[in-house]
């Protein structure tokens, strides 16, 4: 079986002994021999396009998939595993591109689509519903029937013993929001394993479950690889994708770098794909060596907590980075929102140059000279219909008081300097933020907040999912912000990233502080073990 | 990590439970005659369309979503069917007839609401005009019904005397209405639809991302509600025997309230419709109680509004401990 | 500075100039006649500018909340619990000590409307009960309310003072226009002069983007709601004053319909966002025209629901992208075709 490709046009042609799918429009092509596909390829998904407004989210991305082998999808934050995943799972539609199973052409419009087509994903976030029983969770949709009407017996029955084969010994009946995340994701995992699919799409599952529940996860993928079924593994700790897959697909930036044989890609070498040039163009952001360290201690928690995090006693001083690293719900942006009163703070005390503040809500910190851009930039951040002008504004006004609006003039003339000095890329003011770009929508809420003239500035995952450029210029503008004495901190799943920035580093495990580095001490290895919970002797 | 929680649902209904059987016999030991089998038996009698625009509107509200229509549905289905009856056509032709319209009318607003993603209760409102306004196209006066089906429903009943010498009856629509609420309740405990609108007002993206039809599953329960309505209409008018255009405003009021108070969650994914007949019948006994004391007849509103806002209250309370217990 | 038919009146007004213009060839240009009597201005032209007022107050509070992404169904029962207190005041009914003094009985009414609404702000903003459940409570219960303030009965009153509010003029033109004007000022005021137009916007769009910028939600909401209140308070007087007296059961009744009418007409998009009190106000001008227009016609008034009906749909259908992308999707493949 093979695919030819037209020079032309984006026509397809998929040959298996003659030519049996056509694809595109007709006309005058040149068609040349682009791969043959191999025997097992159990899916293929050739040249997949698609654009989000703004964003190009993929871009001639390819990606095969062997029966009865587990692969990795991996890429950076925004690198297009998620979109992709979405794509073949029915839930996102792409906008140009082929997908074949089993040499078969297919067309995913629906998750209910995929289902049929043998293709079972848990995702990243738990995707059940917390109303329902576990049991119900698990076989909902697929019901077992007797005699037309549900077997709520046999329900019960059967999702006790699947349970069991993940270790699992818990009350069935019992509604799923009784039960911790992880339990959940377990769950989740249980339903798309049950479902006897060909594909399992697995998109970071091990994020919130322990070694134990990890360990268990792999016997049970070996055992599905045994069955020949094909397993897509995306995730972000690649110790793990070298204990378990046997080839992997690097993304980065919405393109296709490779498809390659675990065993013979050295680590080093994989991470070099997943970044990329980009670390090149990143190296060129000057180094935290060049910070001020005023030593003017300028915010200060004391056994500080909200109801997501408790206990939380740290310092940050005026021109320093900042940084806080930890897995994801490890707290590190439980205690930005603290600090910034996004959540109240229920116990312990603030002092601001050494003078105790009551913070209660975002109001008061912004007062307070406190800025936050929270990782959520769509749901928490951006304004989408109001203007760029507006957007960078509002943040002032508030400060300011609501009772006097700020003109039009004085307004225009804020946007236009930053929009100048943050060289944010746009025809005017006047442009509505939600049609820009991500990068220049994260350089207007960077704007919104320097507009409050911040002593301490809060970024959480500022760099999430915008291109290389914008990265960089936003990594350089934290940089001069510090020297120039302000406060920052600066939140990153990146870990390269962090390492360029921050001059301190908190290490959070567990919605603990487990390690505050300095300077030297910051290393990637050694931010790597307090992550992982080994006691390093100092 | 196990958290101990309170189930919203049991909590709400066990309320509504305790506050139907203490009105009970509050009202049994302050009046004469009320703690009879009569006044039971005239709760369904009095409230039987209620109860099944009740049911429909808790498939609605199960899924998250609202339905302000209802009423006027149910309005219009009763100057429908007197108007056709007046011109003479049978009555199993004009009952069929109305339970189509009602149900199709049902399929539109969710159609629209589903695949144009706006709000339901603008959706509704708009239905709400509209079906309103072609009860006026037909009638703006009220049409009396002489039909002879129609009359031998609306008087048709089983009586008994007991040995204190009272006469109970209960009509047979009575028993419709009872049959659609085992019906509902069948579907939402045993069939794949009836979980997948659970599982729908749980989570939608879930239930999509699940392989659930939610297309289906939201459409389908506006035409079930629809439906529901419609056959209230047809309840309402062997009740009263007339159609009349302005009937019942406000009954959407009292049929979401009856679900809420019966422990159905506005957000969706929790709730019964053995809750909602509960709320039905609260209504009803504080109807009983407001006639017994000759009041006002409003004060039956403002007193069902207040319990309504003392059980919004208490799901709002659940619902915030819950957060913070999770939080904990 | 935008163009003009960038600006939110814009497409109304020229909806309403089209309607005018229907109204005028139809009615072979009598609809325009305007007399002068004893000093006063008389014509439909006038009767639409003073009937419309009602409208047209509303449509200013519930512009508001309809920017927050929420509703206000309860504005009908606000409208009659203030007529019936008011009526009931002058009356003598209640509150005996006041000697029906009118002034009191119109500030205890818009007291009571602002009470109403902060009830309903209360329950949207503090508890985050959905607003269309939310005002829906007070819907019913306020109609009863006001039933059990006016005992039941249909308060006629004698107070020339009182039915100043509706039939009075003010230099030829009738009282309510100029007090929807004031209405309107105030609105305009402080949604542009202070930052409050910017705040309601921003909850509309995005509360949480809103709340971490540091406009206070929940304050605003509340605020949002009792003038809302205020607005329909004020608007069952003007209806009341122009009856005479307190209809309980029919003051204000589905005229909520009315009020979400107008300002979907002016452009607000009901999902929240922007929003032009001016745009609406002339989106309350729009649906008093249509029905006047349809009333002129010798249709039965309850019949002009359902135009209504179908004007919030067609509206409804075309701020929805699934819509708007489905009808290009057929016009774009019918282009293929020919």
């Amino acid at each position: 079986m093979s695919i030819l490709i037209c020079g032309f046009c984006d026509i397809q042609i998929i040959y298996a002994s003659g030519p049996i799918w056509f694809y595109g429009r007709f006309g005058v092509h040149c068609f040349k021999e682009v791969r043959g596909l191999e025997q097992n390829d159990l899916l293929v998904m050739e040249k997949i396009n698609k654009k989000f407004p703004g964003v190009v989210a993929l871009k001639d991305v390819h990606f095969f998939l062997r029966a009865g082998e587990v692969h990795a999808l991996l890429g950076e934050n925004g690198a297009g595993k998620s979109t992709l995943i979405k794509v073949l799972t029915g839930v996102e539609h792409m906008d140009s591109g082929t997908v074949l199973m089993d040499g078969c052409a297919i067309s995913v419009k629906s998750p209910l689509e995929a289902q049929k087509h043998g293709i079972s994903t848990v995702y990243q976030e738990v995707n059940l519903c917390p109303h329902l029983s576990v049991a119900e969770n698990i076989y909902v949709g697929r019901e077992p029937l007797k005699f037309g009407r549900i077997n709520w017996k046999a329900i019960v029955q059967r999702a006790k013993e699947l349970l069991k084969q993940f270790d699992l010994d818990i009350d069935v009946t019992k509604q799923l929001d009784y039960y911790s995340v992880a339990v959940q994701q377990m769950i989740a995992i249980a339903r798309a394993v049950d479902v006897q699919a060909k594909i399992l799409i697995l998109d970071e599952p091990t994020s919130s479950l322990s070694n134990t529940e990890v360990d268990k996860l792999f016997q049970i993928m070996r055992m599905l690889k045994e069955r020949g079924m094909g397993i897509v593994f995306v995730t972000h700790f690649l110790d793990q994708v070298y204990e378990i897959t046997d080839r992997i697909t690097v993304l980065r930036n919405g393109e296709y770098v490779g498809t390659y044989d675990t065993v013979s890609l050295p680590k080093v070498e994989l991470i070099g794909k997943m970044i990329g040039k980009e670390y090149e163009e990143l190296a060129g952001v000057s180094l935290s060596a060049v910070q001020q360290n005023t030593g003017k201690k300028y915010l200060r928690l004391e056994d500080a907590g909200s109801a997501n995090i408790a206990h939380i006693s740290l310092c940050f001083k005026k021109g320093e980075v900042t940084g806080f690293s930890g897995l994801l719900g490890s707290g590190r942006s439980e205690i930005a929102r603290l600090l910034f009163g996004a959540d109240k703070m229920t116990s312990g005390k603030a002092f601001i140059e050494e003078k105790e503040v009551h913070i209660a809500d975002p109001l008061d910190a912004i007062c307070h000279d406190i800025a936050f851009c929270s990782e959520n930039r769509k749901k928490e951040g951006i304004i989408g219909d109001l203007t760029i002008r507006e957007n960078i504004i509002i943040a002032l006004q508030a400060k300011r008081g609501l009772g006097k609006a700020i003109s039009y003039n004085e307004a225009q003339k804020i946007a236009e300097k930053f929009i100048e000095e943050l060289a944010i890329k746009t025809p005017s003011a006047d442009q509505k933020i939600k049609n820009l770009s991500g990068g220049n929508q994260q350089k207007v809420l960077l704007a919104r907040w320097l507009a409050t003239e911040p002593e301490l500035l809060i970024l959480d995952e500022p760099t999430r999912g915008i291109d290389i450029g914008a990265k960089a210029e936003i990594q350089k503008i934290v940089m001069k912000l510090a020297k120039d004495g302000m406060s920052c901190v600066f939140i990153s799943s990146e870990m390269e990233e962090m390492l360029r920035c921050c001059s301190k580093m908190f290490v959070l495990r567990d919605k603990e502080v487990v390690a505050e580095l300095t300077e030297d001490e910051i290393k990637e290895t050694r931010i790597m073990e307090y992550i992982a919970g080994k006691e390093v002797e100092a | 990590m196990k958290k101990k929680r309170l189930k919203i649902n049991n909590i709400s209904l066990l309320i509504a439970v305790a506050l139907l059987v203490g009105m009970y016999i509050a009202g049994a030991n302050i009046y004469d005659r009320f703690g009879s089998v009569s006044t039971i038996l005239n709760l369904f009698n009095d409230n039987a369309y209620l109860i099944v625009v009740s049911v429909g509107m808790t498939f609605v509200l199960l899924t998250g979503g609202i339905d302000i229509s209802v009423a006027s549905t149910l309005a219009f289905s009763g100057v429908l069917s007197a108007f056709l009856l007046e011109k003479g056509w049978s009555a199993g032709v004009v009952i069929s007839l109305v339970l189509l319209i009602g149900a199709f009318g049902g399929y539109l607003q969710g159609y629209v609401i589903h695949t144009f993603g706006i709000a339901p209760f603008l959706v509704t409102l708009a239905g709400q005009f509209l079906m309103r306004g072609m009860c006026a196209v037909i009638s703006t006066v009220s049409i009396p019904i002489n039909n002879e089906f129609y009359k031998a429903a609306a008087l048709g009943k089983i009586s008994f005397t007991l040995e204190s010498g009272s006469r109970p009856k209960l009509y047979y629509y009575v028993f419709i209405a009872v049959f659609v609420v085992f019906a509902a309740w069948y579907v939402l405990k045993y069939t794949r639809f009836g979980r997948a609108v659970y599982a729908v007002g749980s989570n939608e993206q879930s239930a999509q991302y699940m392989g659930l039809n939610v297309k289906l599953v939201k459409i389908g329960v506006y035409a079930i509600n629809g439906f529901c309505a419609a056959l209230g209409g047809v309840l309402f008018s062997f009740y009263t025997l007339a159609g009349y255009s302005l009937q019942n405003m406000g009954l959407e009021l009292d049929a979401i309230s009856s679900a809420v108070i019966g422990g159905t969650l506005l957000t969706g994914g929790v709730g019964t419709v053995i809750g909602s007949l509960v709320g039905v019948l609260i209504q009803g006994i504080i109807q009983t109680i407001v006639t017994y004391q000759n009041l006002n007849t409003w004060w039956t509103k403002v007193t069902f509004a207040g319990i309504l806002c003392f059980f919004i209250l208490v799901q709002r309370m659940v619902a915030i401990r819950a957060e913070k217990q999770k939080e904990a | 500075m935008k163009k003009l038919t960038n600006r939110m009146e814009f497409r109304p007004l020229v909806s309403l100039i089209i309607i005018l213009l229907v109204c005028a060839v139809f009615s072979g240009g009598s609809f325009f006649e305007i007399s002068v009597v004893e000093g006063h201005l008389y014509g439909r032209l006038i009767d639409i500018l003073r009937n419309g007022s009602r409208y047209m107050i509303l449509a200013i509070g519930m512009s508001m909340v309809l920017a927050t992404g929420g509703t206000d169904i309860s504005v009908g029962s606000v409208m009659a619990i203030s007529g019936a207190l008011a009526c009931s005041i002058v009356d003598q009914r209640i509150l005996g000590g006041l000697q029906g003094n009118v002034f009191a009985a119109i500030v205890i009414a818009l007291g009571a409307g602002a009470l109403c609404g902060a009830w309903n702000g209360f329950l949207v903003a503090k508890l985050k009960v959905q607003p269309i459940v939310a005002t829906m409570i007070l819907m019913t219960a306020g109609r009863g309310i006001a039933q059990l303030i006016a005992d039941g009965k249909i308060v006629t009153i004698t107070s020339d003072a009182y039915y100043y509010i509706s039939g009075g003029y003010i230099l030829g033109l009738p009282v309510p226009l100029f007090i929807a004007a004031f209405m309107l000022i105030f609105g305009v005021l402080i949604t542009k002069k202070t930052a409050f137009g910017l705040a309601v916007e921003s909850i509309g769009i995005n509360a949480d983007s809103a709340r971490l910028s540091g406009i206070k939600v929940e304050r605003n909401l509340w605020l949002i709601y009792i003038f809302c209140g205020v607005c329909a308070a004020i608007a069952g007087m003007i209806e009341s004053a122009g009856i005479k007296g307190a209809d309980c059961n029919n003051c204000g009744l589905m005229i909520e319909m009315d009020g979400i009418l107008a300002v979907a007409i002016g452009g607000t998009s009901l999902s929240g966002g922007r929003f032009s009190l001016i745009a609406s106000i002339i989106g309350a001008l729009v649906v008093q025209t249509i029905t006047t227009m349809i009333l002129a016609f010798g249709v039965a008034p309850e019949v002009i629901r359902v135009f209504k009906a179908l004007i919030v749909i067609v509206i409804c259908l075309a701020q929805s992208p699934a819509f708007v992308a489905k009808v290009r999707n057929i016009f774009g493949k019918k282009k293929v075709v020919a």
